[in-house]
């Protein structure tokens, strides 16, 4: 189970202010598809607007990353740049 | 595919051209005048366009008659809004970060309502220039004035005059009842606020506010385009992006993507300014009807009114600390101008706003709030300067108060590897504390002062990202080699892209020639921005060479009838490891020149989606004088010191580092948009906006620390935007140092300056 | 209206050409001549970027006009590098990696051989002072102004050699 930690405030808002999950998933895409589920229409914002940051590194649009059972996942604001 | 190398290639003392600081390869075109930028383009039959723009900050479009200006002979098109497709509200990625492609539509070309002075409301193409402003003139507009708010703290209030009737503040629970020009609300947290605070033997609050400042590039805005009977266009234009221009073309005038084709001219400064279009839709839907090509370029007036500046703020910050110097508690509140539309960094503002330290307790909110000024663009790590310059200042404060030297309180709160950052991942192969050693140690911290002179110190943060890059690498049948890659070259990237490919290859830099092609001639990549070409689009670039290397590898092979895994790649040359066979090294140009025998070209292609960017810290140190007459601050001397991971071509990351200490140090001292009570920008020319001259300047000395990220072959982290986080607070603590009480309102220009003097006897 | 038949030397050449009255002698050597080495960076002479000589003397072209070029001598950055072998200036800003965008480069060039004709030794603060007139957002002038030291002092070998 991926222990998933929120803390973009567009994720706490559709959750409800919830910021910790476990999740049953080994890749993002089955992270997104499971959040999703629990939280319908969250999917489709955290494809629009979350950046998953996988054990320290951020990743965004990566469905095929890896998640270990320990990971760390934390959902954070997309970050764009001059 | 998505990803990366997992072996990095750390270890210095075998890289030959990384590290190395050769002559760019575009360079020559750039000293001779040669290289051709976006307004040095021109079309058999080319027409000159002009943008009609708002005179009025907030007003109703009651109605536009262009009859009499299309009537003037030589005006080949008039285009307004009703020339554009009423996009409804969506929100799309193009390149970099979600944008809304109803509010960029009404931004290029206003509908029902102006929300800015300089915003657009028509354009003419005509013959000349002189018959194009004549038409100008001839178009009548009927406005219905409407009362403005230009300032962010003021736009905030409920009596202020709406921007937009039916916006209801995001990210509020339950959601407001009543519309507001509050776009947003952004919140972190972590631990007990009230504990923290409690457990402060200190606590210091202060607010200060920073004004709009615009990226400044040299070079305005500028493109021609050009589009057939059919819909097929085609665009030259001055950009961050080739493939965020023809996404946001094909979208704001409702083309098939693949009938756009955007040919990137070279771009004379972006520093995130041009991460969107102003003028490129415009062109396109003026040759729509004209039948010819279009040139649009912006006089320096219209880049100032009607382009991005960054947001003015407002900031208050309030930090607890015990005696011997370990911070306890945050309190954070920013308020960031958005401009017309929504969007402004409040949200990475809020991320980056404490990224710096290790704190168990914190609070950071932040607002997004729209008015009546142009509306913002990125700006060199989006956000992060100015909430920096009270973060930082209240450090200072209590480093003073304490009496703690100010590197060593941030030695003692910064973050290192393992910690969780105040934005949530945890950090892994960071270069803080190495940064700040490296600015401690550097003897500029030790150098004695004049007197009168003050010393600041400041630090700052940014996350760099990744992203989608395409490159390809042709090797020619001399050895020599092309690199293709679609990401504009702002600041020098060319260089680095070929030192990396020639690094693989085994050659010297100059045997590979780099090319930024157009759309129609390499595969997507994001635009150049956030730090990631030389992250990202290197990665491409070295996957590719190393493709061609396994493919030259093959072919020796074949050559010398042995196993692929009995050859080796070294300097440039395959090499024989089959005991059984008594050959000489095949080199790069001899297997290039056998290439049609041994299974046609040579070349690869590689596309990918570049994730595991590595953020990067920087620590710089300012001192100052400052004439108490005049209240002129001058900067003494300066040095920047930054994690670079580990810099491709050591002058260009040096070159990243001075240019944004300076555009730092010019926002902290004089720069700033001058807003009338009429809510019209006056100051709208390079006389007075005042960008730092050669004259206002020391030599900035930059100081590389290399802390390598693993997830890029050679250990390149992004390094163009970090230099901007920390100049203001480190001229504003140096002041603070001069005079003896700090100044939190920038910018810290002469009068205000003076005029503190004056207050303080 | 009616335009102007001018006639001027540019970069040693005799040129022709018609220009309306009001036309900047920016936008004629670029529009008319195709010399687009010369900038426009802002049209009010406060970036430097349209820097060029006329009869030995450092202008903004975009506040000349095109009609004052009459029986002028101009010099633009086009002209700088002469017998396929660039001007020490341009060598030293590519050795210093002195130029970012590049935009800004040409008018810099123009002015710092301008400052090296008259005057072959200046110090940092006198480069700094005559280069004040040319914007550069890129670079923070630091190797810009190491590169025009080095040039004048690569310049002032040659000439004592």
């Amino acid at each position: 189970m991926a222990q998933v930690v929120a803390v973009s405030s567009d994720v706490l808002a559709f959750t409800g202010g919830e910021t910790r999950f476990e999740v049953a998933a080994d890749t993002v895409r089955r992270l997104i598809l499971a959040l999703d589920e629990r939280f319908p229409g969250l999917g489709d914002l955290i494809e629009r607007r979350v950046a998953i940051a996988i054990d320290g590194e951020i990743h965004r649009n990566a469905w095929g990353a890896a998640l270990r059972p320990d990971s760390e996942v934390v959902l954070i604001d997309r970050i764009g740049g001059g | 595919m998505t990803d990366v190398i997992d072996k990095p290639k750390q270890d210095g003392p075998d890289l030959k051209v990384v590290g190395t600081r050769p002559v760019r390869p575009d360079g020559v075109d750039k000293v001779t005048g040669r290289a051709a930028f976006g307004a040095d383009y021109r079309l058999p039959g080319m027409l000159t366009g002009r943008i009609l723009r708002s005179p009025h900050p907030h007003a109703r479009i009651v109605s536009i008659d262009t009859t009499k200006a299309k009537a003037l002979a030589g005006v080949k098109a008039v285009v307004t809004a009703a020339d554009f497709p009423d996009l409804d509200s969506e929100e799309y990625e193009a390149g970099e970060s979600a944008a809304d492609i109803r509010d960029l539509s009404l931004n290029v070309m206003a509908r029902h309502k102006v929300l800015y002075d300089g915003h657009a409301v028509a354009a003419v193409a005509a013959t000349s220039a002189s018959v194009a402003e004549e038409a100008l003139g001839l178009i009548e507009v009927v406005y219905e004035v409407l009362p403005h708010v230009t300032d962010v703290v003021e736009a905030m209030s409920p009596t202020a005059p709406l921007l937009h009737e039916g916006m209801i503040t995001q990210g509020v629970t339950p959601p407001p009842t009543r519309p507001s020009n509050i776009a947003k609300r952004f919140a972190s947290q972590r631990g007990d606020l009230e504990a923290g605070f409690a457990a402060a033997e200190v606590v210091i609050e202060d607010s200060f506010t920073t004004q709009a400042v615009h990226q400044g590039y040299i070079e305005p805005h500028a493109c021609v385009a050009t589009m057939t009977e059919d819909g097929q266009s085609v665009v030259w234009s001055s950009s961050q992006g080739q493939f965020m221009v023809r996404t946001y073309c094909a979208k704001l005038l409702g083309l098939e993507v693949a009938d756009v084709r955007v040919i990137p001219a070279e771009i004379g400064g972006g520093f995130g300014g041009k991460t969107t279009v102003y003028l490129e839709p415009v062109a396109l839907a003026l040759s729509r009807i004209s039948g010819a090509p279009v040139k649009l370029v912006m006089s320096r007036d219209e880049v100032f009114r009607a382009t991005g500046p960054t947001s003015g703020t407002a900031i208050t910050v309030k930090i607890g600390a015990t005696r011997d110097g370990r911070f306890t508690a945050a309190q954070v509140e920013l308020k960031y101008q958005a401009g017309a539309f929504p969007g402004s960094p409040a949200g990475a503002a809020v991320m980056t706003a404490l990224a710096c330290y290790d704190l168990e307790n914190f609070s950071i909110i932040g607002w997004d709030v729209v008015t009546n000024t142009p509306k913002v663009a990125a700006y060199r790590a989006p956000g992060a300067p100015m909430v920096a310059f009270a973060v930082e200042g209240v450090i200072d404060e209590l480093a003073r108060n304490l009496g703690i030297d100010p590197i060593a309180i941030r030695e003692l709160n910064g973050v290192r590897d393992g910690m969780k950052a105040s934005y949530g991942p945890t950090f892994r192969n960071i270069g803080f504390q190495e940064t700040l050693q490296a600015a401690r140690e550097h003897p500029h911290y030790s150098a004695p002062l004049a007197p009168g002179e003050g010393r600041g110190v400041a630090a700052g943060f940014w996350f760099n990202v990744g992203g989608e890059s395409t490159a390809a690498l042709h090797l020619n049948e001399d050895g020599s080699a092309v690199v293709v890659t679609g990401s504009p070259d702002i600041g020098g990237s060319r260089a680095s892209m070929a030192m990396m490919a020639a690094e693989v290859l085994g050659v010297g830099a100059d045997r590979v020639r780099p090319v930024v092609a157009d759309t129609a001639s390499i595969g997507f990549s994001m635009l150049t921005g956030g730090s990631r070409t030389t992250f990202a689009t290197g990665m491409a670039v070295t996957q590719a060479a190393q493709k061609v290397v396994e493919s030259l590898k093959a072919r020796a092979a074949m050559t010398w009838e042995t196993g692929a895994e009995h050859v080796a790649w070294e300097n440039g040359q395959a090499i024989c490891l089959d005991p059984a066979k008594d050959v000489k090294a095949l080199s790069l140009a001899e297997l290039a020149a056998n290439a049609a025998r041994t299974g046609g070209p040579i070349s690869a292609e590689v596309s990918l989606n570049a994730q595991g960017a590595g953020p990067g810290f920087g620590v710089h140190i300012c001192d100052v004088a400052i004439d108490r007459e005049t209240g002129h601050v001058a900067i003494t001397r300066y040095t920047a010191v930054q994690d670079v991971g580990r810099a491709i071509h050591p002058a260009y990351v040096e070159g990243q580092i001075q240019g944004g200490a300076a555009q730092g140090i010019g926002w902290a001292l004089n720069e700033e948009y001058v807003f009338g009570d009429d809510g019209r920008m006056q100051n709208s020319g390079f006389l007075d906006y005042r960008m730092p001259v050669a004259s206002d300047l020391p030599m900035i000395e930059a100081v590389m620390v290399e802390v390598p990220n693993p997830r890029h072959p050679f250990g390149a982290k992004g390094v163009g935007e970090v230099p901007i986080v920390p100049p203001l607070a480190a001229v504003a603590n140096a002041v603070r140092g001069a005079l003896g009480f700090r100044m939190a309102h920038l910018p810290l220009s002469p009068p205000k300056v003076r005029a503190a003097l004056d207050r303080s006897g | 209206m009616s335009k102007v038949h001018i006639r001027a030397r540019v970069n040693g050449d005799p040129v022709e050409f018609l220009a309306e009255q009001g036309m900047t002698l920016l936008d004629a050597l670029r529009d008319e001549l195709g010399l687009t080495g010369a900038k426009e960076g802002c049209g009010s002479g406060d970036c430097g970027a349209c820097s060029i000589m006329v009869d030995e003397r450092l202008v903004c072209s975009c506040l000349m006009l095109a009609p004052e070029a009459e029986g002028r001598r101009i010099e633009t950055i086009e002209g700088m590098a002469r017998d396929g072998g660039l001007h020490p200036l341009q060598r030293k800003f590519l050795e210093h990696a002195a130029l970012q965008c590049g935009f800004c480069t040409p008018g810099l060039l123009v002015a710092a051989k301008a400052l090296l004709d008259q005057n072959p030794d200046p110090t940092e603060t006198e480069t700094r002072f005559w280069l004040a007139g040319n914007l550069c957002r890129c670079t923070g002038y630091d190797k810009v102004i190491r590169a025009v030291m080095d040039a004048a002092a690569e310049l002032r070998q040659a000439h004592s050699a």
